[in-house]
């Protein structure tokens, strides 16, 4: 394996799901990459397929029924075919998972340190003597004071902050290669929320971890992620380094995201600009492009034509899959960053591109 | 301040809640101090923000100022009037002034009633509009006001999105025309695409009754969005009041500070950027820190501040603190606020 292939990559990936209403169609042919020691963020809403994208990664949408195709390899071998037993030893091993709700994520009548203790069990012959001294060590290391002591509570007498600490040294236990953290923080207050992802991101120089990050908020993925996903239902409409996401979004789901959030930095008076609508049906999911319906810039055949995620053309790792033309993009997001609102923009995009 | 301008003034405010051990014995070993000893007013007109963390109380300051809760202690004025013991008429009164628009808006609907009778059952509690005819016209205007399509008169809660819901909520809350508008959490249920319409509806129809409004959130971001007065709580207590534009240009009190320095900025050119991150667990609201209840996690906490309680006093900057040593212009940098000004 050479030194620039991905720890992680993602080929045209479908999860479908049966379901009482049809067929859900969560993950609709998607490709990432994640390489190691960086970190990727996945942003969209709920149902946008971002978190069945990850659970399939471990090999954990199986038992429901899901039909899976495309390929995820992962150091080399593709995680849908494996086996189970095989997957079962990459799984807590090589990737870890962390989850938005720490509370349901480990057993209330267990111990943390005994359960810490178990997970290292799972993957490493080592004696129970050795294998509780690591998950002191490890409820050290994610920042719990009195570690000894706080291995022999149970998960109630942690706090919020706490379990998630834990869960992320239940993460760890075996130095994954690839962290997967589904909204790890959204549970949080804004100051636990800032020490978990202070504590992440030490964690990744000190290991040299692979994150992937999924989360709805934008905030967290500035601030953590290098490169960005944008999903929405079911697809990837938009990915790229993340400082060009926000300074040169492509997609309009990615400027409606941008621009319906109020943000500390932006002028107090400056209105929101809501994405009309609410996100679609996966058992019926529109047709052409998925966001045509809430899209104010669609055009009739927009409807028809399914868009794909290609290079803008000055930035080849910059990618989007929109059906407007480049130049248009450009002007309608430059009307937009003056504070127009999508309709004033679509009329100034119309009159320069009459006059061009 | 003259008390007309104020709609609401909340005094010394209190709630405890007792803990109890035994079952069939029960006897009180303590009490959560969820709220001990607020004050405020809220303007007429005027949209006032509460923001703190999980436990600050500001969830059971909303509930006092409905009368879903009784006050332990301290008082409650509206236009005027003392209600914090009102009972019988005079609440089934002030409850009409006085609407709440709820988190979660899965749970705060029937699912078996419709959506006529959902938005339509004030005017029902209130005996008003007794005309069937007129109800359904009032209860579809109300529903045109708020962005939902007056011919779903007849659907269920369960055809609706969380976003359309939430108008749902708004609708009903308006419905009798109330003085007071409380908005608990409003958006922190719903997609991020979808939070910016009930923000705008709210501020549309802020804007165009001159609703009175207390909004509570622990986004500071959106408080900041939409509020005019903000009022920062931490274990129980106020630790800064005073208006929007003052307190996230220049906060004073160092939980503030500690606060806006936690939201991440959506702009990644701001990484990297130096910002210490609070230590530690907001402590239980059971066992609270004697004197400044911040003291245990200040970054400026000196002897003073675990012995004597620091009182809400006037800043040249514009809030009220409670705090002995405020941050000053200098320090700002250094904790990681992002200035505006």
């Amino acid at each position: 394996m050479s030194a620039a292939e991905p720890l992680l990559r993602v080929e045209d990936l479908r999860v479908e799901f049966p379901s009482e209403d049809g067929v859900v169609h969560a993950v609709d042919g998607i490709s990432y990459q994640v390489h190691r020691g960086r970190t990727l963020g996945i942003v969209g809403e709920s149902g946008s397929g971002k978190t069945v994208s990850s659970l399939t990664t471990l090999g954990l949408t199986r038992r429901q029924g899901a039909s899976i195709s495309g390929r995820i390899l992962f150091a080399g071998r593709d995680l849908v075919t494996l086996p189970e037993e095989q997957l079962r030893a990459i799984r807590g091993n090589d990737i870890a998972m962390i989850f938005q709700d720490p509370l349901s994520a480990l057993h209330p009548l267990y111990r943390v340190g005994r359960q810490l203790a178990e997970a290292v069990r799972a993957h490493q012959d080592v004696s129970k003597a050795t294998a509780r001294a690591s998950a002191v060590e490890l409820l050290g290391l994610v920042g719990i004071p009195d570690p000894a002591r706080r291995a022999e509570e149970y998960p109630h007498e942690f706090s919020g902050g706490m379990r998630q600490r834990a869960m992320i040294a239940m993460a760890l236990v075996n130095e994954p290669r690839l962290l997967i953290a589904d909204e790890p923080t959204t549970a949080l207050d804004v100051t636990v929320q800032a020490q978990i992802l202070a504590l992440m991101e030490r964690l990744q120089r000190e290991l040299g971890m692979a994150i992937v990050i999924i989360t709805h908020d934008l905030g967290v993925v500035a601030e953590m992620a290098d490169d960005i996903a944008v999903m929405y239902a079911g697809r990837i409409v938009e990915t790229a380094a993340a400082p060009l996401v926000f300074s040169e979004p492509e997609h309009p789901y990615t400027w409606g995201l941008l621009k319906s959030i109020p943000t500390l930095d932006r002028p107090r008076e400056e209105d929101l600009v809501p994405i009309p609508g609410s996100p679609p049906s996966l058992i019926h999911p529109p047709s052409g492009c998925h966001f045509h319906p809430r899209c104010p810039y669609a055009q009739p055949e927009h409807s028809r034509i399914d868009p794909l995620l290609v290079p803008v053309p000055t930035e080849p790792s910059h990618q989007v899959a929109c059906l407007l033309e480049g130049d248009e993009r450009r002007r309608l997001w430059a009307a937009l960053r003056a504070g127009r609102t999508p309709e004033q923009a679509l009329a100034d995009a119309g009159e320069t591109g009459a006059l061009a | 301040m003259s008390s007309t301008e104020a709609l609401v003034q909340a005094r010394d405010l209190v709630k405890h809640f007792p803990t109890t051990r035994g079952i069939v014995f029960r006897r009180k070993i303590g009490a959560v101090r969820a709220v001990d000893g607020v004050s405020f007013e809220v303007r007429r007109g005027e949209t006032l923000g509460i923001v703190g963390e999980t436990g600050c109380g500001k969830s059971t300051t909303a509930k006092l100022l409905m009368r879903l809760l009784d006050a332990t202690a301290g008082e409650i004025i509206f236009e005027g009037q003392d209600i914090t013991r009102a009972k019988g008429a005079q609440l089934k009164a002030i409850r009409r002034e006085v609407q709440m628009i709820f988190q979660d808006p899965y749970s705060s609907l029937n699912p078996r009633k419709t959506i006529g009778s959902i938005i339509g059952e004030p005017f029902a509690i209130h005996g008003l509009e007794r005309d069937r005819d007129q109800r359904k016209r009032t209860v579809q205007g109300l529903m045109e006001m708020v962005g939902l399509n007056p011919e779903h008169y007849n659907r269920y809660p369960h055809e609706f999105s969380g976003g359309q819901r939430q108008r749902i909520g708004v609708a009903r809350a308006l419905a009798l025309k109330p003085r007071l508008l409380i908005a608990d959490e409003p958006v922190s249920a719903l997609d991020v695409s979808i939070q910016a319409q009930v923000l705008n509806l709210l501020r549309d129809l802020q804007r165009s009754f001159g609703l009175t409004l207390v909004f509570i959130a622990h986004d500071l971001s959106v408080v900041r969005h939409m509020c005019d007065r903000v009022a920062v709580m931490y274990l129980g207590k106020i630790v800064e009041i005073g208006p929007a534009e003052a307190l996230y240009d220049f906060p004073r009190h160092p939980y503030t500070g500690a606060l806006l320095s936690a939201v991440p900025a959506v702009d990644p050119t701001r990484r990297g950027l130096q910002r210490p991150v609070l230590s530690g667990d907001v402590p239980s609201p059971a066992n609270p820190p004697g004197a400044c209840r911040f003291h245990t996690r200040c970054p400026k906490a000196q002897e003073l501040c675990s012995t004597q309680e620091p009182l809400l006093r006037e800043q040249d900057s514009g809030t009220r603190v409670a705090c002995h040593f405020p941050l000053t212009h200098e320090e700002l940098p250094t904790i990681g606020v992002r200035s505006a000004g």
